[in-house]
């Protein structure tokens, strides 16, 4: 990184930590860290879409639909999680290769199954046999991003669900004294309001979802908990950068990193919580209208 | 092939260690779907180890911790909502790296405590097996999700009781222990009955890459990992250690009923505390 780097046996002090801490296998470990962000980035949404197709599959009025959330949300809820990161995208890659399997190879007779192995043929490989590196990783963040966003997607409906019912039930009969229709009245009426009523369990699971990123580690990506136990371990004198066991400081970064992370969030629900209430019936959106009154 | 009860004889208490049983697991093709059920089976005694005297030790360290949050001295209260903050504020699986990186550097040879008439010995090398080092990050790790309950169950003990117990010149111990401790118990009860179950599911992270499993003495789903890595079949060892956890589950949530009940037997039926199963396992 810098000039004066070009040989680290030299080093002293000050100049020795700055060239380490900026070394190539470092910026890497940097990296890991944006991975956790775009992670949260990506499964936030995802997650919320997942729990807004459940929570208006718990209340359409077509019997088996409810059925379907109802199963979807207890089986989630009921397993423990950890169970479904690691057999999500196992079972899914597998479900995928042996669908493709099924539509492109048709004659293939061997079975599928062969003791302990999973043969498709090769048209139907995930990605296809010979892709770049990249394309592998891809895949697996991909695959963790869906793990991800099923198990709290099943969080999320349950909390929309109870949020929906939440908003005062003479509010809606007053959108169809109007002469909305039900959806009418839910886009208008129940969606822009039932956003304060499901904010404390949102940002419960969103603190969860964060506690939930160092999972990735088990899924074989290499993050922020991979590169702290290479970087940490104890480096002999053959590496340009030799240090003793220092895996204890590196996951004390790592605490220290989901600690900011937990705080900032709580205060940004905090804010979000104030904005939400503002003008709503509720103790807290009183206490403001009191407050400016 | 081995049959169902050579598989029981072989690897039903495994999870105790090499001597009890097979010395090594089965592997590859060998596997039977019965080895699957009774290995799982057996690293359940480890989950049932860890939950449980976690929870026992935790529940008396998060009363004084909840007790310190809640008092009005800031050298009591300070600390006690930092050491809740940064428990519950990162991921246990951080947690169990973060402690066995920190036992690994402890001398082995053990550490003197000399307490004046007598030295201490403290033996450092168990703190780096899963047993003792992994039991003491649970411990600390339930001691501040507890305690954050509990807390808020101090919060709203009924201001009449408070006021009862001061007419009758309770002070002090006697005020917590008849009026203070019993009500605190029995509104953080239904929530600490969810505690109880998380505490139990996240047992399943003790072997996870952090701590070593010696001699492949390891719990539940490390096992359940181990068929998976072994078959390259995730449909089976899965589900089993999943089915092994609901009934787990069924019988925390039983037990912990019959507790419930019991704290809350001087109450009409209607205001009784519901227990309502709140699902939250990642920590």
């Amino acid at each position: 990184m810098f000039s004066f780097c070009s040989d680290p046996s030299v080093l002293e002090g000050f100049d020795w930590f700055a060239c380490y801490l900026t070394s190539a296998t470092h910026l890497n470990f940097y990296g890991a860290f944006l991975l956790v962000l775009v992670l949260l980035a990506v499964t936030a949404p995802a997650a919320l879409g997942m729990g807004m197709l459940g929570a208006l599959a718990l209340r359409a009025r077509f019997l088996p639909l409810v059925a379907v959330g109802k199963v979807y949300v207890n089986i989630v809820r009921g397993v423990p999680d950890i169970v479904f990161f690691l057999f999500v995208p196992i079972a899914l890659g597998q479900g995928i290769e042996w669908m493709l399997h099924q539509v492109r190879c048709p004659d293939w007779t061997e079975p599928i199954r062969q003791g302990t192995d999973f043969l498709v043929c090769p048209e139907a490989k995930v990605p296809p046999n010979g892709s770049p590196q990249w394309l592998y990783t891809a895949y697996a963040f991909g695959m963790a991003v869906l793990a991800f966003a099923l198990v709290f997607g099943a969080f999320v409906a349950n909390t929309l669900h109870g949020a929906m019912q939440a908003v005062p039930r003479a509010q809606v009969e007053t959108a169809e004294a109007y002469g909305m229709t039900r959806a009418q009245a839910f886009r208008r009426v129940v969606l822009p309001q039932m956003w304060v009523y499901a904010l404390p369990g949102l940002s419960n699971i969103w603190q969860i979802l964060i506690k939930a990123t160092p999972l990735l580690f088990l899924l074989g990506l290499q993050d922020i908990v991979y590169w702290a136990r290479e970087l940490g371990g104890q480096k002999t004198s053959l590496f340009s950068y030799p240090h003793p066991d220092w895996r204890m400081w590196y996951f004390l970064a790592l605490l220290i990193f989901y600690l900011f992370l937990t705080w900032i969030s709580e205060r940004v629900f905090a804010w979000l919580g104030r904005r939400l209430s503002h003008g709503q019936a509720t103790a807290a959106g009183e206490r403001m209208r009191k407050a400016a009154a | 092939m081995r049959t169902c009860w050579e598989s029981f004889e072989a690897y039903a208490f495994r999870a105790l260690g090499r001597d009890f049983g097979e010395r090594l697991l089965p592997r590859g093709l060998d596997i039977t779907f019965c080895d699957q059920v009774f290995l799982i089976g057996s690293g359940l005694m480890w989950n049932i180890y860890f939950a449980g005297l976690a929870i026992a030790i935790g529940f008396g360290l998060s009363v004084a911790v909840a007790m310190a949050r809640f008092s009005q001295n800031p050298w009591l209260s300070r600390p006690a909502s930092g050491f809740i903050f940064v428990f519950r504020g990162s991921p246990l699986f951080i947690q169990f790296f973060f402690f066995y990186a920190a036992f690994v550097l402890l001398p082995r040879s053990g550490i003197d405590i000399p307490l004046g008439f007598v030295t201490l010995t403290v033996d450092t090398s168990a703190l780096t097996t899963a047993q003792v080092g992994g039991l003491f990050v649970l411990v600390l790790n339930t001691t501040a999700y507890s305690a954050e309950l509990f807390h808020g169950a101090l919060q709203s003990i009924p201001k009449g009781d408070l006021e009862a117990a001061d007419a009758y010149g309770m002070r002090g111990w006697t005020k917590f222990r008849r009026v203070i401790f019993p009500n605190m118990l029995r509104l953080a009860w239904p929530s600490y009955t969810n505690e109880a179950i998380f505490l139990t599911h996240s047992t399943t992270l003790v072997f996870l890459s952090a701590f070593p499993a010696r001699q492949q003495v390891g719990e539940a789903f490390y096992y359940a990992r181990y068929f998976v890595d072994q078959t390259f079949n995730p449909f089976v060892a899965y589900p089993l250690v999943a089915a092994y956890f609901v009934a787990l589950t069924l019988v925390i949530v039983a037990v912990y009923g019959l507790v419930g009940r019991r704290l809350n037997r001087h109450l009409p039926q209607t205001r009784r505390a519901r227990f309502r199963f709140r699902p939250q396992y990642i920590r």
